[in-house]
């Protein structure tokens, strides 16, 4: 019986409604699969494929302190995003002020600018030629600049958290806008203060937001290559800025490679541990996704 | 440090001495208004210690706005809210002691019940032995012990509604504003929950209620004294049944119970409170509760389930029309009449033979029930 009813099974055949994904899957493998594909082959060596370039960048001083930086920058610009977003979109949400709502639509215009430009606009007001120095050094009879913390890794942080802050903002506010004010005024009634009521009330419905947009800025900010470049601090160096440098300006494609790698691994596992993190407190401790 | 605000371990001691004179919500000439658009108008209004007052009208009447004053979510323009002695009009709401339930339970999605219930309690910074006997006490006081792990979104409407009663009973507040808190709920749950708060307020005697609502049957069961309201004004106050009986205008009577309001006239006085009047050619009588003055115009109040069908159009107190409408409810019959231009509402028990469309009928009513409404010009 059953080998009856294998042998009328009919035959699996091909369906062509599946065929629709081969154009997307086609264009994905040429631009992306496929370069990444050389930068691999490239991290491997010219010749047969090796691990050796791996093991001397991996072990060299530079990389290490690359590493480093671009580590210390993103997180601390994250921390810097998340803290800024969150006052500022608390501010927005729920402190009634006459142009609030402009305030929330500026958000996605600093969204659409580009990066340099906010580094541009902190030399002209932090630089050492800059409005705050000349005034400064015109107002104190000062031979030299006082401020000078733009061309460092604060500078680099100070304009990432500036640049990357609408990215927290953007879903904050969209969280915001659909909270249930009447928590904020029963918790009020019930006797909490407007600290507790961020801590206790609004904080754990804007986690999801929170996990949501640092985790996209600390993406960014680990791939940062505009502002650290614009910046030009001295010594610090990232990972991006030292691919840019090992394949541009030292022709050594292969250690640029290497590191290349390393920063795509560094990103993949970043984006891991948000969602990770997405669906361990944005769905089941919320209960607001 | 732990702060004791109004969190006592021993309310029948202590809550009772504190409300009686603690609790007392007053309304002084308060006047709330928005850039130009004025929603309260000088709002004086009193509700004793341990009394439910509801306010009720129609949607932009100000009720609501009435009572976020009291909560501190509307700060007065002018005039005064008092709690008990405190003159709280500048206080911020943490600050007032009160417990509120909103229409909507705004139960904190991320906490178990519990956690909701010990709200409150923390906020004021009571001991966690405090919080660990006074959290049960008040589950079980709302029926909802066994749902004390649960989130919010496990349970339904009206079990939400019973958390937040208990959230906001629980660091037993002097005063509980209720705005309209069983709107969202469907009729078979909303009769059984006005039940429980029923029961509940018989539990906590000494507990001050307002209760903001647009239904005027949730105000008639639950209140001792009801207020109207229309544009930010109060139209009418008082205790719900004399209110109900003898509404002081037009608009109270419409909108408590729907009372049919036929325009009368040549108001002569008679024995014991009463007055005669003609409606067209026919002599009526009824209650003059409001003392109008001999010879004046005026509407005669007659709630639908006054009528009674007459055998003759001679009987005293009797009117005759043509039936426009019958409509059978399962425990009623409501039947609608055109008295002489007038449409007249009626409603009595359900009938086997009722009256066909059309058809011409008497009805009359025993006028110690029926009162004499003065004509304020306005229609609801």
């Amino acid at each position: 019986m059953a080998e009856a009813a294998i042998a009328t099974a009919p035959a699996p055949r091909l369906s062509l409604d599946r065929l629709w994904i081969a154009p997307p899957l086609l264009v994905l493998a040429t631009l992306f699969f496929y370069p990444l594909g050389l930068i691999v082959r490239a991290s491997l060596g010219e010749e047969a494929p090796s691990l050796a370039t791996f093991e001397q960048v991996l072990r060299s001083s530079q990389f290490l302190d690359a590493l480093y930086r671009t580590i210390v920058i993103a997180v601390s610009s994250t921390a810097g995003c998340l803290i800024l977003g969150f006052v500022l979109s608390l501010v927005i949400a729920f402190v009634p002020f006459p142009g609030a709502k402009m305030a929330g639509r500026l958000i996605d215009t600093v969204i659409a600018l580009p990066t340099f430009l906010v580094t541009l606009a902190f030399t002209f007001i932090y630089g050492s030629a800059g409005l705050l120095n000349e005034t400064l050094m015109h107002v104190f009879s000062l031979e030299l600049p006082p401020v000078d913390f733009l061309y460092s890794q604060w500078g680099v942080i100070l304009a990432e958290t500036t640049v990357y802050t609408p990215f927290i903002m953007r879903p904050l506010l969209a969280t915001f806008s659909t909270f249930d004010q009447a928590q904020i005024e029963v918790a009020s009634s019930l006797g909490a203060r407007p600290l507790r009521i961020v801590r206790q009330v609004i904080l754990p419905a804007a986690l999801p937001a929170l996990l949501a947009g640092g985790s996209l800025c600390l993406l960014l900010t680990v791939n940062e290559f505009g502002i650290v470049l614009f910046i030009g601090a001295k010594d610090v160096i990232t990972l991006p800025l030292m691919i840019y440098g090992k394949a541009i300006q030292e022709f050594d494609y292969t250690t640029a490679c290497v590191i290349a790698v390393v920063n795509i691994v560094l990103s993949l596992g970043l984006y891991s541990v948000y969602r990770l993190a997405i669906s361990h407190f944005g769905g089941r401790r919320a209960g607001v996704v | 440090m732990e702060r004791t605000p109004f969190i006592k371990r021993n309310p029948a001691s202590t809550q009772a001495a504190a409300v009686s004179d603690g609790s007392r919500i007053g309304f002084e000439n308060v006047s709330v208004t928005y850039g130009a658009l004025t929603v309260l108008h000088s709002f004086t209004l009193t509700v004793n210690p341990g009394e439910i007052v509801a306010l009720i009208g129609p949607s932009g009447s100000g009720k609501t706005t009435a009572l976020r004053a009291v909560a501190g979510f509307v700060r007065p323009s002018s005039g005064r809210i008092l709690i008990g002695d405190r003159d709280v009009t500048n206080l911020a709401p943490y600050d007032r002691k009160i417990g509120m339930v909103v229409q909507n339970y705004a139960l904190f999605p991320h906490m178990r019940v519990d956690e909701n219930v010990a709200f409150g309690l923390r906020a004021h910074g009571a001991s966690e032995d405090l919080i660990r006997s006074r959290v049960p006490e008040c589950l079980s006081m709302v029926g909802m012990s066994a749902y004390a792990k649960r989130y919010p979104r496990e349970l339904s409407g009206g079990q939400q509604q019973r958390v937040a009663i208990a959230r906001a009973l629980a660091p037993r507040p002097q005063v509980l504003l209720l705005d309209e808190p069983l709107s969202a709920l469907d009729a078979q749950i909303r009769r059984s929950m006005l039940d429980e708060l029923a029961k509940l307020h018989r539990d906590l005697p000494n507990l001050t209620v307002l209760y903001v609502t647009h239904d005027q049957s949730e105000a008639l069961t639950l209140a001792n004294h009801i207020g109207i309201m229309r544009d930010g004004r109060l139209q009418a106050f008082g205790d719900s049944k004399a209110l109900f009986r003898h509404p002081p205008n037009r608009f109270a009577a419409e909108f408590l119970g729907r009372a049919n309001l036929l325009p009368v006239s040549g108001l002569k006085p008679a024995d014991e409170g009463m007055a005669q009047v003609r409606f067209g050619g026919i002599a009526l009588s009824a209650r003059n509760h409001h003392g109008l003055a001999d010879g004046s115009d005026c509407l005669i109040c007659i709630r639908p389930h006054d009528f009674r069908f007459s055998r003759s159009a001679a009987e005293p107190n009797s009117v005759s029309g043509t039936v426009l409408s019958v409509q059978w409810q399962g425990d009623v019959h409501n039947i609608t009449l055109n008295i002489g231009g007038e449409a007249l509402r009626m409603s009595c028990p359900p009938m086997t033979n009722p009256p066909g469309l059309g058809e011409t009928v008497s009805v009359h009513f025993n006028p110690a029930e029926v009162t004499l409404v003065p004509e304020d010009g306005a229609r609801g």
